[in-house]
């Protein structure tokens, strides 16, 4: 990823910034220009709760070159409590404790390093709560 | 005009290496270590952490606990460590942006050994002071690193603290500071190198126990107080001895110091040691206990700081998680190859 693409992001990949449709309140993230449920262009923007559940997960252990020291490792879609779904990775579990239903939280970590020398992305990876 | 802390947070990682795991690949005999250090195991970050991950979450949970403050009043933040993920490019900028409390702000990375954590909480609060901002957050945080087989590979870990100043709304007032400085060659690490280097006993006489006692005497004189006036007291903690022997040369007592004292099972979280300290003292103080801290930065220097405990702390201990909670609940442990994995201790092909 660009540096220039990363930092237009900040706000949903650091504060969880979601936009909220004036009319029917839907959550959308990331935000998006239309309300899918009732076609308003107006929204307001909100930080999302940190705090969500497992929906589904599944393990990668063929992962994208980036990646490939964190294998294998688990993406999970996560249901977070203010409606929108994540696609994102969990971390930080213990044997056992992973399971669909699990309660986690959004929590501040690397994603990945462009190489050594390069630019830290950084972002959320859920967590159990 | 009062200043002090209007919120604190701490944050752990989850992962612990014990004394025994390391000592059995470099040979060594563990149950002297553990005596000789008087620690058992600490913690590591995991390979998606570093101080910049640390201190986001530490300043959130200082949030959490402030009464809601807004982040875009927040004038400064300073994030002191040893282990600034980047060369050049501040630390600051990325957790200012995380906690929504850019633009308006000054931020700056500092730098002194293990005591630029309470560098920051020194100028942050000396600027709320001058009236110059209406709050301020002091970090001190590390991911420290200690060359493999060496005697600080034993004790070096990886933590957090933050601390939001501010004149209103206290949990705890600063009543005095003292600062004690000098130029003591007991630890360094040059540019470009992975790993410090230190002068093994001369750390301790002449480094530590000097400079924490200069300034921990500073400050009792300033105050007109004395060990027995507080409930607790915290010092750097390089390892499990230094801080209790040094605040029993005081004249404070076992009870005083372990609430605040992690080392045994944390480790020397550098810049995050007397800060994490501090938070573990916070979350079981009571209104009106006054707490002593001292830190320690080789090179050399202690600030030292007497807190005075306001009513508003039983509202916010539980705000957030408690440090001890963070420090025993369901640790993960790693072996020795997950480790030094972890702490990228392994040369990969390029």
């Amino acid at each position: 990823m660009s540096s220039a693409r990363a930092w237009r992001e900040y706000p949903q990949r650091y504060r969880y910034e979601a936009a909220v449709c004036d009319q029917c309140a839907k959550w959308f993230f990331p935000p998006r220009l239309v309300c899918d449920a009732c076609g308003c262009r107006e929204f307001t923007t909100k930080a999302m709760r940190r705090t969500g559940k497992v929906l589904t997960y599944t393990v990668i252990r063929v992962p994208p070159a980036p990646f490939k020291d964190q294998a294998p490792y688990v993406v999970a879609i996560v249901q977070m409590d203010d409606g929108p779904r994540l696609n994102v990775q969990v971390t930080d579990f213990v044997d056992g404790q992973l399971k669909i239903g699990l309660p986690v939280s959004l929590e501040f970590r690397k994603i990945y390093e462009e190489g050594e020398a390069g630019i830290i992305n950084y972002g959320y990876k859920a967590v159990p709560v | 005009m009062n200043v002090g802390i209007v919120g604190y947070g701490a944050y752990l990682p989850k992962h612990r290496i014990k004394v025994e795991e390391i000592a059995r690949v470099w040979g060594a005999d563990a149950p002297s270590y553990k005596k000789g250090l008087g620690l058992r195991e600490k913690s590591v970050p995991a390979l998606d952490q570093d101080v910049i991950t640390m201190s986001v979450e530490a300043a959130r949970n200082a949030l959490a606990r402030s009464g809601g403050v807004d982040p875009r009043e927040i004038g400064a933040l300073y994030i002191g460590s040893e282990s600034h993920p980047y060369a050049v490019k501040p630390s600051g900028t990325i957790v200012s942006e995380a906690i929504g409390a850019t633009p308006a702000i000054h931020v700056a990375d500092f730098e002194f050994a293990c005591k630029a954590g309470s560098e920051g909480m020194f100028v942050a609060h000396g600027l709320v002071k001058a009236g110059l901002i209406k709050y301020g957050i002091g970090i001190g945080a590390d991911t420290s690193q200690g060359a493999p087989g060496d005697a600080l590979e034993y004790s070096a870990a990886a933590g957090a603290a933050a601390f939001l100043f501010g004149s209103d709304n206290l949990l705890a007032r600063i009543e005095h500071t003292f600062s004690y400085t000098s130029d003591t060659p007991d630890f360094w690490r040059r540019e470009y190198m992975h790993y410090p280097q230190h002068a093994g006993r001369y750390t301790g006489e002449p480094a530590y126990f000097k400079h924490t006692i200069g300034a921990t005497e500073g400050v009792l004189e300033r105050s007109g107080m004395k060990p027995s006036d507080f409930q607790f007291a915290v010092f750097h903690q390089p390892n499990g001895k230094f801080p209790m022997r040094v605040g029993k040369m005081l004249g404070f007592s076992h009870e005083q110091m372990e609430a605040g004292w992690l080392s045994p099972t944390l480790g020397n979280t550098y810049s995050g040691a007397s800060p994490i300290g501090l938070s573990a003292i916070l979350d079981v103080a009571k209104p009106g206990d006054k707490i002593l801290m001292c830190s320690y930065g080789s090179g050399s220097g202690s600030d030292s700081f007497v807190f005075t405990v306001t009513e508003r702390i039983t509202e916010v201990q539980g705000l957030a998680p408690k440090t001890r909670y963070m420090l025993e609940h369901e640790p993960i442990y790693l072996a020795y190859g997950e480790y030094a994995k972890f702490r990228r201790k392994i040369r990969k092909a390029e």
